[in-house]
């Protein structure tokens, strides 16, 4: 009986109010790995809602120039969703550099390559 | 196991957790783009905040045909954002040919661990620490638990490869993992039988779907595909004196690892290395949660400096 109480104290301790994890890319749009046509804005997904204050994804070109490009946002229907708006973008391959903030503040990054066909 | 001298600090602390601004957590196995998962038969070269529960490991026979089922618990808890501890039970059924089995408690272990480094730009990481096994924590003559603690400082590392050459995308989703131990136990020898000192060294060939689908090139991967990580794990431990100098146990492990958003699972079939491992195959299952995850208020926090 004693360790039943125990076991469910416990429990009610851990039980997590709202279960949230790091985010992980979902996918992208353009996807990541893909050779398409000049894009006017670069859309990442992830498997979480994203914290807008400390998630962002710049592009630079695979000389590592940086693209000079709109601000990204969190999409205000999807937060899972960051949106960065493009420039005309000439042909070569570009690097997208992201790094999001959960909204439980698990902090993840990362980096995916496409090309923009001529 | 000691920690009751911390447990009135450590309440305080989980109590006022909740409370305390965000702050940006990098947890359990991460450098830069790199994931690794954690492993089985090998030690993660991260601290984390997570548990594996159960693991069944069902062993390959025997010289004499037993067969042996473990049922092993461990958590591991960071102390600090890169200081952290492991704790571990196994429980054990012995099955020999003609007798009956036994059952029971086959040994405890505990591991203090310190995150050396972590470069994220070449997925590289690396870990030390000091494990000990500990004597008369489980049947000593009905399942050979061990009579004696010992002692192992350790060396864990991790590096992926999706720093290569653009020319070869798809070797970067392979990552490594290993690990190197020297075991030092604190009795000579039990019942007439030498406890040499050994060498330990393992290592996890990986290759990440999620990196591969994530990180180098949108094949299509879908769930549950794009969280895989195949891979094969390989461990020896090498005597080094007591009359047994060279002897060495091998065993390796196929499989795969899924990680999900809270919880991994992981199976993999055992097949011995050496003569000394058993003969025939064996496989292992784990249920493993990101406790960072899953309690990212309480449980998954550093206890101290987050």
């Amino acid at each position: 009986m004693r360790l039943s109480l125990a076991l469910l104290a416990l429990a009610a301790v851990l039980t997590p109010a709202t279960a949230l994890a790091h985010a992980f890319l979902d996918h992208a749009v353009p996807a990541v790995g893909s050779t398409v046509p000049a894009p006017a804005e670069l859309r990442v997904f992830f498997t979480e809602a994203l914290e807008p204050a400390f998630s962002a994804v710049t592009v630079a070109t695979e000389a590592g120039q940086p693209v000079q490009t709109g601000a990204a946002k969190v999409d205000p229907g999807n937060p899972n969703e960051l949106v960065l708006p493009l420039p005309k973008l000439a042909a070569g391959t570009y690097k997208a550099s992201w790094h999001v903030v959960s909204v439980d503040t698990h902090r993840t990054e990362g980096h995916f390559e496409f090309t923009v066909q001529p | 196991m000691g920690l009751s001298h911390r447990a009135v600090p450590a309440a305080a602390v989980f109590a006022a957790l909740p409370f305390l601004s965000p702050h940006q957590v990098l947890a359990h196995g991460f450098a830069g783009d790199r994931f690794f998962p954690a492993t089985i038969l090998t030690d993660d070269p991260f601290v984390a905040d997570e548990m594996s529960l159960p693991t069944l490991t069902y062993g390959p026979p025997g010289s004499d045909g037993s067969r042996q089922l473990d049922l092993d618990v461990d958590i591991a808890k960071r102390l600090t954002p890169n200081l952290g501890i492991q704790l571990g039970g196994t429980w054990s059924r012995l099955k020999s040919p003609g007798l009956p089995g036994v059952t029971g408690l086959n040994g405890m272990s505990a591991e203090l661990d310190y995150q050396l480094f972590t470069d994220a730009p070449h997925e590289a990481t690396a870990m030390i620490g000091l494990a000990a096994d500990f004597g008369h924590t489980g049947r000593v003559q009905a399942l050979g638990a061990s009579d004696f603690t010992t002692v192992s400082p350790l060396v864990d590392f991790g590096k992926g490869f999706g720093d290569l050459p653009d020319s070869v995308p798809y070797l970067k989703p392979i990552a490594v993992t290993g690990n190197f131990s020297l075991d030092f136990p604190t009795k000579d020898q039990s019942a007439g039988t030498p406890n040499p000192h050994n060498f330990n060294y393992g290592f996890a060939f990986e290759y990440s779907l999620e990196y591969l689908q994530h990180h180098v090139k949108d094949v299509g991967l879908t769930a549950p595909f794009d969280r895989m990580v195949p891979l094969v794990e390989v461990s020896f431990s090498t005597a080094l004196d007591r009359g047994q100098g060279g002897q060495t146990v091998a065993t390796i492990q196929p499989g795969v690892i899924w990680s999900g958003q809270y919880v991994q699972v992981g199976a993999e079939a055992i097949i011995p290395g050496t003569r000394l491992a058993g003969h025939g195959y064996g496989g292992v299952v784990q249920f493993h949660m990101y406790l960072d995850d899953i309690f990212p208020a309480t449980l998954g926090r550093p206890l101290f400096g987050d």
